[in-house]
């Protein structure tokens, strides 16, 4: 009965969420509202049993993404009212196109079920006594981690990426050359003169 | 009770959000952005239905994968943002012809 409520609450609390984050008026207010989509999704996480899952939700996409967009959207000077013009143009069609798929999923989804042996023939079944993350820890460290380096290679590349995207040096700015100071020796350091007594340097 | 097919239409619905608002905001790259994130959410909460309600735990390495992609592609969309709003001052989708593609 409580799962059912939780349930019930989690989905139509990320559902109005993700309607919200489509349609505010203020990208901020969108930025806020996915964060509350997270989270109820999070919920939905925890309800299904992956509170590994749930927690990195929380972690990765709250803690990190959520705030990656609310700081591009309040450091870009955009006038976001003249972004919103064609707003009401693109509102019938895009209607139109969003109830046909929602239409066939759920049709799609209603209709369908699984085979009741399937489950006997899953390739990496959960182990009843150890927790979720124990668990995606034995799996994910032995049978698949090639995907989890390649994983890591991909946030890699994204990280470089994006500093060399965003990374611009000014021309006027005088910075240390280290290789400079390193190429730098006596001959080309020092000057020796033979000054000679009484007439002083010229 | 619950069943598999309730997350699966929530996930559908949620899926078909982030579809709409790619629609209804096409002159705001951000929020486009925010609409691929959702359709991402949406096929993660497919994903780990299955993995519970099946018994197997792929679907759950799946979606940390999945989840590992979406913050990449988060992160380098917002810095070609930050770049191209440095560049034109604005960043309206339909300004987005410098390379005439």
């Amino acid at each position: 009965m409580a799962i059912t409520f939780f349930f019930y609450l989690f989905s139509l609390a990320a559902i109005a969420s993700a309607m919200l984050v489509i349609t505010a008026r203020n990208p901020v207010h969108s930025v806020l509202f996915l964060i509350l989509c997270f989270f109820n999704a999070a919920g939905l996480f925890v309800l299904l049993g992956a509170e590994f899952l749930a927690m990195i939700l929380v972690v990765v996409y709250v803690g990190a993404v959520a705030v990656l967009f609310l700081f591009v959207v309040m450091m870009l000077d955009v006038d976001f009212v003249e972004l919103r013009e064609g707003f009401l143009d693109y509102l019938p069609i895009g209607g139109v196109i969003g109830l046909i798929l929602l239409v066939e999923m759920i049709l799609l989804v209603g209709t369908w079920t699984i085979a009741p042996d399937l489950i006997a023939h899953t390739s990496t079944p959960t182990i009843g006594d150890i927790s979720n993350t124990q668990a995606i820890g034995q799996v994910l460290y032995t049978k698949y981690v090639f995907f989890f380096q390649m994983a890591g290679l991909i946030l890699l590349v994204a990280m470089i990426g994006a500093i060399v995207l965003t990374m611009r040096h000014k021309p006027n700015l005088k910075r240390q050359v280290i290789a400079d100071q390193v190429a730098r020796g006596p001959a080309t350091a020092v000057e020796i003169k033979n000054v000679k007594s009484g007439e002083g340097l010229q | 009770m619950i069943g598999l097919t309730h997350y699966l239409i929530v996930a559908a619905i949620i899926f078909t959000i982030g579809v709409f608002g790619i629609f209804l905001n096409r002159k705001n790259v951000i929020i486009i952005m925010m609409s691929i994130e959702l359709i991402l959410l949406s096929v993660n909460i497919n994903l780990v239905a299955f993995s519970s309600y099946l018994h197997d735990l792929v679907g759950q390495i799946f979606a940390l994968l999945i989840l590992t992609v979406a913050a990449g592609e988060a992160a380098i969309g917002l810095a070609i943002l930050v770049t191209y709003f440095r560049n034109r001052g604005s960043i309206a989708v339909e300004d987005i012809n410098l390379m005439k593609g």
